[in-house]
């Protein structure tokens, strides 16, 4: 008897969570990839009709706003969010006296919610209330920032606030991988007399590889599903300017019921999602391999 | 022996359903909840229970109602519908052919409701011949509102025409007045977007435009017309216009920091609250050309099991057309009565006005819904118009290239 429950505890305790994920993750996936081949308006319906949704995806201009948007978002925000947080990082790194403070103020924004970020830039970004009110106030009248509302300009504008949010923990992340790689081999290389911009580029960065994968794999995921940080900020606008796949597929699902649109563009962020995530978990399992 | 037992059960069945009648029930799901609204929701409720009915509230606050239709939606889903929810336009229809609404013609006839709505405004009530909804308000959307001191200020009067309008606009501009109080949000650009169609196209126009979304009239040089006074349109809004709330806008109207707004009538509500009195500190008028843009907010009753709930969708239709309640509803939501025999005498000038051009036009037929509030196409349809106006208000792109995007978005929202 004990022996059994000794092999069938752990199961049965793993069961509900198993069970909880394979119907509301996996289930409702496979459920949103088949209404995304029907043409559900209001309510969902079954009759499978092909790839009619995809087709009026892939045709509309909005659509196609939004992925550009999402490439334009994700290169800039991942991109910028690690440099300038390495850059935090290793400036954090020299052993100064007020670590802990600094650490802290850069590591506040993660706690605020997207939403805090998206109204405090939106005000901060705006011609008549902000920056460039305040510069112009100064006496510099042709200063002018107006990205937030220049429909060319406005997903630089959301970048600036998400890059605001993020650089901070991804500085965290690299602080622990500074400290984390051996002190010896530092050492050694200072006393070899190699230059501190080079231990740092030949020795500490390289070591920490898994460390820049994994500050890849979180800000990528931040930014596919960005939704909130936009609907503060700009609302999507001017125009559409600023849609996100995200934000499109809520507007056609909530405001528009066109249920069909918003699973098939639900697929496409997922199949987006997968082209990130399935390469990282294929190296992840082949070096456990070795 | 048999008719005996059955005799009884019946006896029973009947015994049952007479308390049953007697006290209607309704769940009423809608998303009136800020101040103005929540308290003309509270006549009804007022009213409701003085006939001896019991009213559950179901108030869905948020979204312009986005987050109350994903709230019907899994009440639907679930074969538990409300009682009545607060739909309006195609909607009612949309709704109607996922075979959820119930039949309330028997109502309809008995308190006559053909014979004092409008035609057009009764056909958005009916669902293939029967009655399936009941009509609040009928608020008009293609009002412009002036701040009366600017004008007589700089010598204008209200322009009749589009050429006038951009005349004074100019005149404005030169003295330093943004002409426009207007926000950039996609809704409110498809408000300025469908009072200009309207003047321009006119009301046979419009209607073949938006209403059957007749192709040729979506390509054709009106609409490139259109466009092009969309283009001065965004010349003459201020530099901050964009994602600001259509409030703030009139507040710039109210404040003489701007001259005119294009709005629906709850605008009204704003320069009334701020104690302005229309025709003195404010003006109201149609947009230049003829016709009437409608926004028509209705109830509509759901399939529902038992007596009393059939009870309460009966007595709730009858008293939401009643004379009393369109009349002390509208007087505080700031739209006029959909009924046409409810005396006016408490309303104010602007609701005389829009009372009286409503019957004009429902006589002439220029008595046409708003496409910009969903009342002349289904969601997807008028969201891909929008699209496509919104990015053309927003950006530099010509008019025959948005056109062009206009056909393909319709086309493709099929």
């Amino acid at each position: 008897m004990t022996e059994w429950l000794e092999r069938h505890i752990p199961k049965m305790v793993l069961a509900p969570s198993f069970i909880a994920i394979l119907v509301f993750v996996y289930g409702f996936i496979a459920w949103t990839a088949w209404v995304s081949l029907t043409r559900s308006r209001l309510l969902p319906k079954y009759e499978v009709e092909g790839l009619i949704q995809y087709e009026r995806l892939f045709a509309s201009p909005r659509f196609d706003t939004a992925m550009t948007n999402l490439f334009i978002f994700g290169t800039l925000f991942i991109v910028i969010s690690m440099v300038l947080g390495l850059l935090i990082a290793i400036l954090l790194d020299q052993k100064i006296r007020t670590e802990g403070v600094l650490r802290t103020i850069y590591l506040y924004p993660m706690a605020l919610s997207m939403i805090v970020t998206g109204t405090a830039w939106k005000w901060i970004m705006n011609p008549g209330l902000g920056i460039e009110k305040m510069v112009r106030d100064w006496g510099f009248e042709n200063f002018s920032f107006d990205w937030v509302i220049d429909p060319d300009m406005a997903i630089y504008a959301v970048v600036i606030a998400g890059v605001w949010q993020a650089s901070g923990f991804v500085m965290a992340l690299f602080l622990a991988g500074l400290r984390s790689v051996d002190g010896e081999i530092i050492k050694a290389a200072q006393v070899d007399g190699i230059p501190n911009w080079r231990i740092y580029s030949a020795i500490i960065i390289p070591s920490m590889a898994p460390i820049f994968l994994s500050a890849f794999i979180v800000l990528a995921h931040l930014a596919i599903k960005s939704f909130d940080l936009v609907i503060a900020l700009t609302g999507g606008g001017p125009g559409y300017a600023t849609d996100l796949p995200a934000t499109y597929m809520y507007a056609m699902a909530f405001s528009r019921g066109d249920i069909g649109q918003a699973a098939s563009s639900a697929m496409v962020m997922m199949a987006v999602v997968f082209a990130i995530i399935v390469p990282y978990l294929y190296s992840e399992l082949r070096t456990k391999h070795d | 022996m048999k008719t005996s037992v059955f005799a009884a059960v019946s006896a029973v069945a009947i015994t049952c359903a007479m308390p049953a009648v007697a006290e209607p029930q309704a769940e009423v799901l809608h998303w009136w909840t800020s101040g103005g609204e929540a308290k003309s929701v509270a006549v009804l409720q007022q009213e409701f229970a003085d006939n001896g009915g019991t009213w559950t509230d179901m108030p869905v606050a948020g979204g312009g109602g986005d987050a109350a239709m994903t709230a019907l939606r899994a009440r639907v889903l679930s074969g538990n519908a409300p009682t009545a929810v607060q739909l309006k336009g195609p909607a009612i229809q949309e709704w109607y052919e996922e075979g959820v609404l119930a039949d309330i013609s028997a109502v309809a006839e008995a308190e006559g409701w053909a014979d004092v709505l409008p035609a057009s405004i009764a056909g958005h009530m009916m669902c293939e011949g029967t009655w399936c909804a009941a009509p609040v308000n009928v608020h008009r959307v293609d009002w412009i509102w002036a701040n009366a001191d600017v004008l007589e200020a700089n010598g204008i009067a209200m322009p009749t025409t589009w050429d006038e309008f951009n005349a004074a606009a100019d005149k404005l501009a030169a003295a330093g007045i943004t002409p426009l109080a207007h926000g950039g949000q996609a809704w409110q650009d498809a408000t300025v977007f469908e009072a200009v169609a309207l003047g321009i196209l006119g009301a046979d126009g419009f209607k073949k435009a938006f209403v059957d979304l007749d192709m040729d009239t979506l390509k054709s040089d009106g609409m490139v017309a259109v466009f092009d006074q969309m283009r001065k349109m965004r010349g003459y809004v201020d530099d901050n216009f964009s994602g600001r709330d259509w409030n703030l806008a009139t507040a710039m109207v109210m404040n003489g920091e701007a001259a005119f707004q294009i709005m629906g009538d709850w605008a009204k509500g704003e320069f009334l609250a701020a104690g302005k009195a229309p025709g003195e500190d404010f003006l109201c008028a149609s947009v230049p050309g003829d016709g009437f843009l409608y926004n028509v907010d209705s109830f509509a009753m759901f399939n529902v099991d038992g007596d009393d709930k059939k009870a309460g969708q009966d007595l709730l239709s009858k008293l939401i057309v009643g004379q009393n309640f369109q009349k002390v509803f509208n007087l505080n939501k700031g739209s006029i009565p959909a009924r046409v025999d409810v005396a006016l005498d408490e309303f104010d000038s602007c609701a005389h006005l829009s009372a009286k051009d409503m019957n004009e036009s429902s006589d002439n037929g220029s008595l046409l819904p708003s496409y910009a509030h969903g009342m002349a196409l289904r969601g997807a349809q008028s969201g891909a118009i929008t699209d496509v106006v919104t990015a053309h208000f927003n950006s530099d792109m010509s008019s025959a290239d948005a056109v062009n995007m206009l056909a393909d978005a319709v086309a493709n929202s099929m």
